[in-house]
């Protein structure tokens, strides 16, 4: 029987499976180090909060992979051999496979800063990760937290939570600036300040400072100001975890690269998730995507792949979404932190300060190109389906209400956008 | 595993403390319900009426001091912090405190209610006894320790609903939801039947009536002391059995079809109303398991059809053979409950026999015989119907199900199992509009495409059990009988993930998408290939 190995649990290896074993009988592992388990990535920050507890993290009850037939081992493979399909365990044990998919996901970005190896500095990415943040920020007074992006806000909320004092570095005048434009990158670091963060635009990290038993004790930032603290949390971004291949004779670049079918340049081996690279860009999307839907879908077209039907990777028009404290964010298509040649943005704001759209459009035509909403939950298939009848800002706008995706009985403000929409873009 | 869940525990003290008014809040209330225990230790307060609103007055501003002191200065949004670092919420000393607190009480209320104060002859004393100014100003009759019961009821759906409001001020479906509630309890539940008694002094004799109480939860409705009430008191009264058999009947059927069986569950009954106020701050502690599923549904549709077989012997056992005593004939009955649950039967299994699991398909087929067996049996034997006395059922099913499942451990319980036991696994009413909205009505729950991260705060913060990301991570709509509707997942998704929706019976029910990309050529492929 053919025995198809996994490596890594995360949300690509295990769709993956799952749906290797709806389409074949065949043998089926999946190794991780990390969890015994799978579980949601996602979800940590709700464990530290209080909101769950560590079972309510998994999808699936434990019974699950035993009826299907998914085997799980929990152990770090340091070594592969591709000439004879053999992977080496840290353990010294060793399991063959006849294909293998790599799903090892992401780590933490760390930039060399001085002193980020000290006692107290850790990323917010894997379940040790969340095991380190609750033994390292019992009963501190302060934390500071580097990089204005999702993880971040995150891990200051985490905090925020626990009532530790946290101080949020963000290279950029707003948050997520590389990403948001900038009135929306404005509400969100009001709203992030509102709730009590000491949230410093245009800082960046320095150094980290320890005491004498190589414990931080506080930072350094490029402008010469300490700010002490017993805790850092550097949230600057993730990259592909692939150091176990570097001996390896398998392409890699930041991750490991992959064709439109995900085959890696060894045949047999594929690579899905957070840890592939296209070679090949697909549409404006970035070759490495560290995306929850993205990893699934790479998860549901490999397995279709390896039992037979080779199938390209389509990950179809980009859509994400977040939630900054109460805020939450929703975005499809896309729309740029700057407006591109021949593109505009349209921004409309509510008078709390809590909810707002941003719409990009073609200056000329007037096309629809992607939409960011923030207070105002959307529906993704109308959108999907907007973007694909490539329609015009004034069709998305005066159609708006079809995709409110808000709970029965909210404040609706289609009616309100359209008239702010006429009065002030579309004159000019 | 169990590192990170002691370490939550042990290091979670900030999330879980009591600010300063949170604490003087609590002090008040206690003090309240402290007056009433003693009241119920027989101390005889000289002034009835100074101390009765002195001490419902302190529960009731301790309750909205409490809620004010935790929410107000936070800004709006999920109020889930430390939820399950508190006592209180996670199965804790303080939940199992108050779980035997709730338990003896309603052992108390529905067994020994002597001890509350209750007298066969003379006067009540004690705690019903402190009641009597409110009740004689209401119905003009003293005190019982169902007023007892119904007042301090009203009192926490009241109180807990004012703390709900504030937890979901930001969402006005959870407002409207908990004013509807609120006002249903003390109007339908509360002041009307009250008020109702008035008027049997004038040679009316009308049963309690609550009416939103719709049977099979309000099961005795049909007894023949109430039927004779009804009936001997004009036209009030026979308009009020009507409405009775209408609203199973018709006023039900047609509710749940257009909005699901939350127009009951979670905007009308008592029981809900219950649940989703003084209960809300237990939701997270349902069972999501699979095999808690299975149990739901087997023992929900056991009391189900054993709340049909008892009212059925009830009402069949005090009608005539004739239609001297009431119009209704005992033969005309039991013929027209057989024609009418074989109908049923026939009409789901010709429309919905597909959308059926197997389970399902063996349990209908199964009661339905054994009832349809018995009644047979009854004709051709000439024994007792369904073999047991009326009278022995009545009792049965009435200290079961109405005490002991309803009040000792569905309300009892809900700091153990969750705020919704009783709705989940005993409520009969809840597995009728159940069936129809699993099979007859344009309500769901709608996943928005591939925005689903899994994350689990929507099967978390269920209070049925369902486990809605199984749905939601595939993209499912979530069509479940046991959905109350209360919109919590809704509220507690982080991704905007789920909306309450009444919409279009076509495509209600969809399955698992495959790929969340709406790639359109490989969702067909998913389609052919899937299990």
């Amino acid at each position: 029987m053919e025995h198809i190995v996994i490596i890594g649990n995360g949300i690509a290896g295990i769709t993956a499976a799952r749906h290797i074993r709806k389409a074949s009988d065949c043998r089926i592992t999946v190794i991780s180090g990390e969890s015994d388990y799978f579980f949601s990535r996602t979800a940590l920050m709700y464990v530290y909060m209080g909101h769950m507890k560590w079972d309510h993290l998994k999808p699936y009850e434990d019974w699950f992979w035993e009826k299907n037939r998914i085997e799980l081992i929990n152990a770090w493979v340091d070594h592969i051999d591709f000439k004879n399909k053999e992977l080496g365990f840290s353990s010294r044990e060793t399991l063959r496979y006849d294909k293998l998919i790599l799903a090892t996901g992401s780590l933490p970005n760390r930039f060399g800063w001085p002193g980020e190896d000290l006692d107290g500095v850790q990323g917010m990415v894997t379940k040790q990760d969340l095991e380190k943040l609750e033994e390292r920020t019992s009963g501190i007074h302060h934390a500071v937290v580097i990089g204005g992006g999702l993880i971040g806000v995150e891990l200051a909320e985490m905090l925020h939570t626990r009532k530790i004092p946290v101080t949020l570095l963000v290279r950029e005048n707003g948050f997520w600036s590389s990403v948001l434009p900038p009135q929306d990158a404005k509400m969100i670091s009001e709203h992030i300040l509102a709730h009590g963060i000491d949230l410093r635009h245009e800082t960046e990290l320095e150094e980290v400072l320890g005491d004498e038993q190589g414990r931080v004790r506080a930072i350094r930032t490029t402008s010469g100001e300490e700010i002490p603290c017993e805790f850092v949390g550097l949230c600057a971004g993730v990259r592909p975890n692939i150091k176990f291949l570097e001996s390896l004779d398998i392409e890699t670049h930041k991750g490991i690269l992959v064709n439109e079918f995900l085959e890696t340049s060894v045949p047999d081996v594929y690579a899905i998730g957070d840890c592939a690279q296209q070679k090949k860009a697909i549409g404006l999307r970035k070759p490495v995507e560290a995306v929850w839907y993205t990893g699934r879908i790479m998860g549901e077209t490999v397995a279709q792949t390896v039992t037979g039907t080779r199938t390209s990777y389509q990950p179809g028009n980009w859509f994400n979404s977040a939630k900054f404290f109460d805020i939450e964010y929703q975005t499809y298509g896309w729309v740029f932190n700057k407006p591109g040649l021949n593109e505009q943005h349209f921004h409309w704001q509510h008078e709390s300060g809590e909810k707002a759209i941003t719409i990009a459009f073609d200056t000329e035509t007037g096309k629809f190109k992607g939409i960011n909403t923030f207070g105002i939950r959307m529906r993704q298939k109308v959108f999907d389906r907007w973007l694909n009848e490539e329609k015009t800002i004034t069709h998305v706008l005066s159609n708006l209400k079809a995709a409110n995706f808000d709970p029965e009985f909210y404040e609706r403000h289609e009616a309100e956008i359209f008239k702010y929409f006429t009065k002030n873009l579309q004159n000019t | 595993m169990s590192r990170i869940e002691q370490n939550m525990s042990v290091t979670g003290e900030a999330a879980a403390t009591l600010n300063t008014g949170q604490k003087l809040a609590s002090f008040l209330g206690m003090s309240g319900l402290i007056i009433l225990c003693l009241a119920a230790f027989n101390l005889n307060f000289p002034n009835k009426v100074l101390w009765l609103s002195i001490a419902l007055g302190s529960i009731i501003a301790g309750i909205c001091w409490f809620a004010q002191a935790t929410y107000s200065g936070r800004p709006a949004g999920i109020k889930n912090d430390g939820v399950w670092f508190k006592s209180m919420t996670s199965r804790g000393y303080l939940a199992y405190l108050t779980g035997l607190g709730l338990t003896g009480f309603y052992i108390l209320l529905y067994f020994y209610p002597e001890y509350l104060g209750l007298r066969a002859q003379g006067d009540n004393v004690g705690l019903i006894a402190l009641f009597d100014p409110l009740s004689y100003l209401l119905s003009g009759n003293p005190a019982s320790q169902w007023f007892v019961y119904g007042t301090l009821y009203t009192i926490a759906i009241l109180a807990f609903g004012v703390k709900f409001l504030w937890k979901y001020r930001h969402n006005r479906y959870e407002k409207l939801r908990t004013y509807s509630v609120m006002f249903f309890q003390l109007a339908f539940a509360f002041l009307i039947p009250e008020f109702m008694s008035r008027l049997n002094d004038d040679g009316m004799n009308l049963p309690y009536y609550d009416l939103k109480n719709i049977w099979p939860l309000n099961y005795y409705n049909f007894e023949q002391y109430r039927i004779d009430g009804f009936l001997s008191s004009g036209d009030i009264g026979l308009a009020l059995l009507i409405f009775g058999v209408v609203s199973i009947f018709v006023i039900t059927p047609i509710l749940t079809y257009k909005y699901g069986k939350r127009w009951y569950c979670s905007w009308v009954c008592g029981c809900g109303g219950l649940a989703e106020t003084a209960g809300d701050p237990y939701r997270q502690l349902s069972d999501k398991s699979l095999f808690a599923w299975k149990v739901e549904r087997w023992v929900v549709h056991s009391v189900l059809v054993f709340v049909v077989l008892m009212t059925t012997a009830v009402v069949y056992s005090y009608l005539g053979y004739d239609s001297s005593k009431y119009w209704l004939t005992r033969d005309v009955f039991l013929i027209g409950v057989g024609v009418f649950l074989s109908l049923l039967f026939a009409a789901i299994w010709y429309f919905k026999r597909q959308e059926l699991q197997k389970d399902a398909r063996y349990g209908a087929i199964g009661y339905l015989v054994i009832i349809l067996g018995l009644i047979a049996f009854h004709y051709f034997s000439g024994q007792n119907l369904f073999l047991f006395n009326a009278e022995n059922l009545r009792q049965a099913y009435g200290f079961l199900i109405g005490s002991i499942f309803s009040g000792v451990i569905g309300t009892g319980f809900y700091p153990i199992f969750g705020n919704r036991v009783w709705c989940r696994f005993g409520c009969p009413m809840a597995a009728i509009l159940g069936m129809q909205q699993r099979l007859f009505s344009k309500f769901r729950i709608t996943t928005n495409g591939g925005q689903c991260i899994s994350c689990g705060n929507c099967s978390t913060y269920c209070e049925m059990g369902i486990d809605v990301r199984a749905y939601a991570q595939k993209g499912e709509n979530i069509v479940r009988s046991s959905c109350v509707g209360c919109g919590i997942c809704s509220a507690v998704c982080p991704r905007g993930v789920l909306k309450l929706e009444n919409g279009s019976t076509n495509n209600r029910i969809t399955t698992e998408n495959g790929v969340v990309g709406e790639n359109v050529d490989l969702l067909d492929l998913l389609k052919q290939k899937s299990l």
